[in-house]
C-alpha cells in the first residue's frame, strides 16, 4: 500500500488505477484505558495528540468526537493565518504558530496548501494611522515584521478597493504582515489525523462524551457513547461546547459561546491576491484558490450555540464588503454558514489545568482558533504530557481571570477574535 | 430578523437588544472572597438549551429577564425584573 505522498507515489498510482492508497487513517475500537484522551477532534485535538506522541513520546492516546474530524469550527473557519498581536505573550504564542505553519506540509507530509500571501488591515483616519504606528512598532519590537502602507502603497496592491473622494472609510494606509495568509482548514485537521494516526493515536469519530468519571475528586477517564474509558489524564478542546462540558464536569467557564458566521461567492477569475480586513467595517476578505470570495466579519450579537447565524449580522458584513469592494456589487452568495466559537472577557485564550484536578482545557479561543492550532497542539501536548504549564502558555491560565493580568488583545490589537 | 418582545415596549427587532449576562448572577457583598467576586465578574452558565438572560432594550433603557433557548433561539418569556410591568 502507498502511505507516503509524494509525486513519484501519484505518478505510480496514476498508473496503478489509484487502487494502492492507504487509508489516511483507521477507524479502531477504543480501548478502555489510555495514557491521554482528548474530547474533540478538531484541529486542536488532533495536534494535541499528535504532539503528544511525537515531542513526548506518550504511547497510549485517544481522541474523541462526536461528530467527524475537523466539523466544528476547524471546517468553518475562513482560513486566516497570521501573528499581528499586541502583547508579547500574544505574540508568542500566535508567531510559534505561524512558523509551525510554515514548516507544516513537510512536517505531515501533507499539503495544507498554506499561501503566504500578506495581511492587511485597512486604516481610516489619521487618528488610526497613529494607532497603526504604534501596533507596527509594538509587532517589531516583539520579533515580528509588519509594515506600515501608505494610502499609495494600498492602492498599488489593492487597486479594486473603494478610493473614492465620498467613501465612507477613506484609506490612509495599512497595517501590513507580509507572512501571514490562509491556508486549506480541512487538511489542516485531515494531515494532524494522519500523522498522529502513524504514530498509533486512537482516533474514534461519532463517540460523543456524556459524562466524567471521577474519583477522590479526581477525573480519571470519561463516559461515552461508546462505554466507559479511563485515562491517567484527560484534555478539553470543544470550542462550540465549552459551557456542556464544563457543566458535565460540574464547573462554570469564563465563556460565552457566540456565532461566527461567514460566506462564500460564486468563483471568479483573480482579482485580489491578499487578505484583507476593514476594522471600520468590521468586514475581511480573501480569495480562495477556486475564486471564491471568502467573507468574514464579526460575532452575532446574540450568544448562541446555533451554528447558523443571523440575518442582521450577514447584512453588517455584506454591507462593509460593499463600501470597500464596490465591485462586488455583481457578485452572487454561494453558501454561508456559522460555527459556534468561545468568546472570552480578554478575547485571549485559555489554558491548564480545569478547577477538576486531571481534566485540562484548552479553549477560549473566540474566532482566532484556526490560525493557533500547531501552536495549541504544541502546548497543550506539553501540558497533558507533565502536567504543568510551558513558558508561552502560563500567561493564558484560567487563574488571570483572579489575579487580573488579563490579556486584552481586544483592546490592544484592535482585533475582535 | 428576530423579534424580541421587550416587557415595555412590545415585539422590537433583535438589533435592538443588547445581551446583559446571566440571570440570578448576583453582585457578591464587599467582604467577598476573590474567588466569589472572580466567579461573578467572569464565569458564566453559558448553558445551551433553555436559558435564563438578562437583556437590555437599547431604545428605552431598561433591562428584563429573557428566558429562551440557545439553540432554536426560541424565546419563552421576556419579564420586567422584580415583577413591575
Amino acid at each position: 500500500m502507498t502511505r507516503h505522498y509524494s509525486a513519484l507515489s501519484v505518478l505510480k498510482e496514476g498508473l496503478n488505477g489509484q487502487k494502492g492508497w492507504a487509508q489516511a487513517w483507521r477507524s479502531p475500537s477504543l480501548a478502555d484505558r489510555y495514557d491521554v484522551v482528548i474530547i474533540g477532534g478538531g484541529g486542536q485535538g488532533l495536534a494535541t495528540a499528535y504532539y503528544l506522541a511525537k515531542t513526548h513520546g506518550v504511547k497510549r492516546i485517544a481522541v474523541i468526537e462526536r461528530g467527524w474530524l475537523g466539523g466544528g469550527n476547524t471546517g468553518r473557519n475562513t482560513t486566516a493565518i497570521r501573528s499581528n498581536y499586541y502583547y508579547p505573550e500574544s505574540t508568542e504564542l500566535y508567531d510559534l504558530s505561524l512558523r509551525l505553519y510554515e514548516t507544516l506540509g513537510k512536517e505531515l507530509n501533507y499539503n495544507i496548501m498554506l499561501s503566504q500571501r500578506g495581511m492587511m488591515q485597512i486604516v481610516s483616519s489619521p487618528a488610526e494611522m497613529e494607532m497603526a504606528a504604534r501596533q507596527v512598532n509594538a509587532m517589531q519590537v516583539n520579533g515580528v515584521e509588519a509594515e506600515l502602507l501608505s494610502r499609495a502603497e494600498v492602492q498599488r496592491r489593492v487597486p479594486i478597493y473603494n478610493y473614492a473622494p465620498d467613501a465612507r472609510y477613506p484609506v490612509y494606509g495599512a497595517i501590513y504582515q507580509a507572512r501571514a495568509g490562509v491556508a486549506r482548514h480541512d487538511a489542516v485537521a485531515w494531515g494532524y489525523a494522519r500523522a498522529a494516526d502513524s504514530l498509533g493515536v486512537d482516533i474514534l469519530q461519532q463517540c460523543e462524551v456524556q459524562g466524567f468519571i471521577v474519583e477522590a475528586g479526581r477525573c480519571v477517564g470519561v463516559q461515552t457513547s461508546k462505554g466507559e474509558i479511563r485515562a491517567e489524564r484527560v484534555g478539553m478542546v470543544v470550542a462550540g461546547s465549552s459551557g456542556v462540558m464544563a457543566e458535565k464536569a460540574g464547573f462554570r467557564l469564563p465563556i460565552t459561546s457566540y456565532t461566527l458566521q461567514a460566506c462564500v461567492s460564486e468563483p471568479v477569475k483573480p482579482i485580489f491576491d491578499t487578505v484583507l480586513v476593514s476594522p471600520m467595517t468590521g468586514t475581511y476578505v480573501s480569495q480562495s484558490d477556486k475564486g471564491e470570495m471568502v467573507i468574514g466579519g464579526g460575532l452575532d450579537r446574540v450568544p448562541s450555540y446555533g451554528q447558523r447565524g443571523n440575518l442582521p449580522q450577514l447584512e453588517t458584513v455584506l454591507s462593509g464588503l460593499l463600501e470597500m469592494f464596490p465591485i462586488f456589487r455583481q457578485l452572487r452568495l454561494l453558501r454561508q454558514w456559522g460555527g459556534t466559537v468561545d468568546v472570552t472577557p480578554d478575547s485571549s485564550p485559555i489554558f491548564g489545568e480545569s478547577p477538576l484536578p486531571g481534566l485540562f482545557i484548552n479553549g477560549g479561543w473566540g474566532t482566532g482558533g484556526f490560525k493557533a492550532i500547531p501552536a495549541g497542539g504544541t502546548l497543550f501536548a506539553h501540558i497533558l504530557a507533565t502536567g504543568g504549564h510551558h513558558p508561552i502558555s502560563r500567561p493564558f491560565d484560567l487563574n488571570r481571570f483572579r489575579t487580573g493580568h488579563l490579556l486584552d488583545e481586544a483592546a490592544g490589537a484592535g482585533i475582535a477574535h | 430578523m428576530q423579534l424580541f418582545t421587550c416587557p415595555f415596549c412590545g415585539p422590537r427587532p433583535e438589533t435592538e437588544f443588547h445581551f446583559g449576562g446571566d440571570a440570578d448572577n448576583d453582585r457578591p457583598g464587599a467582604e467577598a472572597s476573590d474567588a466569589s467576586w472572580t466567579d461573578y465578574l467572569f464565569f458564566r452558565h453559558n448553558r445551551k438549551g433553555p436559558a435564563r438572560e438578562i437583556w437590555m432594550h437599547l431604545s428605552c433603557r431598561e433591562a428584563f429577564l429573557m428566558e429562551r433557548d440557545t439553540v432554536t433561539h426560541t424565546v419563552t418569556a421576556t419579564l420586567a425584573l422584580g415583577g413591575e410591568a
